[in-house]
């Protein structure tokens, strides 16, 4: 220890570091009433904080470089998961990891189980959010997919105001979503799939760690061997997650033919509008976003059949 | 500056960060706790690992100001009486360690790993330790030590 204190620590902070380059200002309210009447008073110039795996990420690489930055991590009374005869509540501030070990997550919603378990490492999960993940709005957020086909519902709330947001209708472009600057998503609710459904979760990505190519989640009821109930969500192709309804709505009162497979896999195909970027080409998404859709659906047919 | 006190490593901290202070950078320069590795600083490498309330994160995504009332563990907290703990020595023991610049992450992770799951397989330990990467590939050995870890921790309590 004595050796350490020669050393100058001034130059050691400026030399082979990125240190946070943005000069803010730090909140941390200890209650919901007082987090939204920052945000009323600070509008857009204030980033909210809920894990920080995005936010802070960003602001070492300048990509954002917010005024003020509104902790949430003391605000308890957004740290809750209740469940219901409805479906399940996750507050906003509940780690993607304690969501991954809650048994109703494993038992009822086992494509956002499956999405929650492929993200990043264990470290970032023990950080990070899903309502983080979700208002982040990256078109390759994994639990995207997974909520959309749950039909998973926001709360959005402002100093004055409280609206429920169906998760469809909240991304509206990369990092842009339906939330109003003075607003704050407090819950996710997601109710239960139908009885006897079956949803699978299936994503492709360079190493473990990295960031999606192409994500998909899928959902189906059967009736015999007619699809009763079916819902298709991808992320990553496109500059929001979505929901892929002509598909479903072909698939709809059909049998799972090879032949209707092929149709929805040209569907699903056109409905998307993927990009070229550093993981993947427009061409390569597209093809294997086909291949997944099969995969998908094929894994939730044998599951029927395993039933 | 904010003030901000928390526990690191069982002891009391009382100091003041600027908001834009990482946790690696408090641990490292204003409290020299040096075997908090800088890595990748996105989140990636694991190199920055920390217990935070007994659960592994990356010190480098983390704003200083907010361990404020929290719990801190690095290597330095898990020493006993001037004695190693038994993951440390598994470590030595099977010469997982190369260049050692991942391995107080990877022992902390490890940790965590031990505290919850005292008998992992080899397929639960390679998943726990899926955000800490080692250069070296010296994984094979870190993954013996880990399982000699869990023998050792069995048999002494």
């Amino acid at each position: 220890m004595s050796q350490n204190k020669n050393i100058n620590l001034g130059y050691i902070n400026l030399f082979n570091t990125h240190i946070i380059p943005v000069k803010f200002n730090y909140h941390a309210p200890q209650t919901l009433e007082e987090a939204l009447n920052l945000l009323n008073k600070l509008k857009d110039k204030a980033r909210v904080i809920a894990g920080g795996t995005d936010l802070i990420v960003d602001m070492k690489l300048r990509r954002k470089e917010p005024e003020h930055v509104v902790s949430l991590n003391k605000i308890r009374e957004l740290d809750y998961i209740t469940v219901d005869s409805l479906g399940v509540k996750i507050g906003a501030i509940v780690k993607l990891r304690k969501i991954e070990k809650e048994k109703i997550i494993r038992e009822r919603f086992p494509a956002l189980y499956e999405a929650l378990k492929s993200m990043a490492s264990i470290q970032v999960r023990n950080m990070g959010t899903m309502v983080g993940n979700i208002c982040n709005a990256s078109p390759a957020a994994d639990t995207a997919p997974p909520l959309l086909i749950y039909n998973a519902t926001l709360t959005a709330k402002s100093l004055n105001n409280e609206r429920k947001i169906p998760i469809e209708e909240f991304f509206k472009a990369p990092g842009k979503t339906a939330l109003k600057e003075d607003e704050l998503v407090t819950e996710i609710f997601i109710p239960y799939p139908p009885q006897d459904s079956h949803s699978t979760f299936l994503k492709i990505t360079r190493v473990g760690m990295d960031l999606s190519k192409v994500s998909i989640a899928v959902l189906t009821k059967f009736n015999g061997s007619i699809i009763e109930d079916i819902r298709i969500a991808l992320g990553a192709v496109a500059p929001t997650p979505l929901r892929i309804r002509r598909a479903e709505e072909f698939l709809k009162n059909k049998p799972l033919t090879e032949e209707n497979l092929k149709i929805v896999q040209e569907i699903v195909a056109k409905e998307i509008k993927p990009i070229t970027d550093v993981r993947s080409t427009e061409w390569y998404r597209r093809e294997v976003a086909k291949v997944l859709v099969k995969d998908a659906l094929m894994k939730c047919l044998e599951e029927e059949g395993g039933r | 500056m904010i003030k901000i006190k928390f526990n690191l490593n069982g002891r009391s901290v009382e100091t003041e960060v600027k908001p834009s202070t990482t946790l690696l950078d408090l641990l490292r320069y204003q409290l020299r706790i040096t075997s908090v590795k800088r890595g990748c600083e996105v989140g990636e490498c694991g190199a920055c690992t920390v217990l935070l309330d007994g659960k592994p994160v990356n010190s480098c995504l983390i704003l200083a100001a907010r361990v404020d009332g929290r719990n801190i563990v690095t290597v330095e907290g898990l020493l006993k009486d001037s004695k190693l703990h038994p993951i440390q020595e598994a470590f030595i023991e099977e010469f997982a360690v190369q260049c050692g610049y991942c391995t107080p992450g990877v022992i902390l992770t490890a940790k965590a790993l031990l505290d919850i799951n005292p008998n992992p397989t080899i397929a639960e330990i390679k998943d726990a330790l899926s955000g800490n990467l080692c250069r070296c590939g010296a994984y094979h050995q870190i993954i013996n030590a880990i399982l000699k870890a869990s023998e050792k921790i069995k048999t002494r309590t």
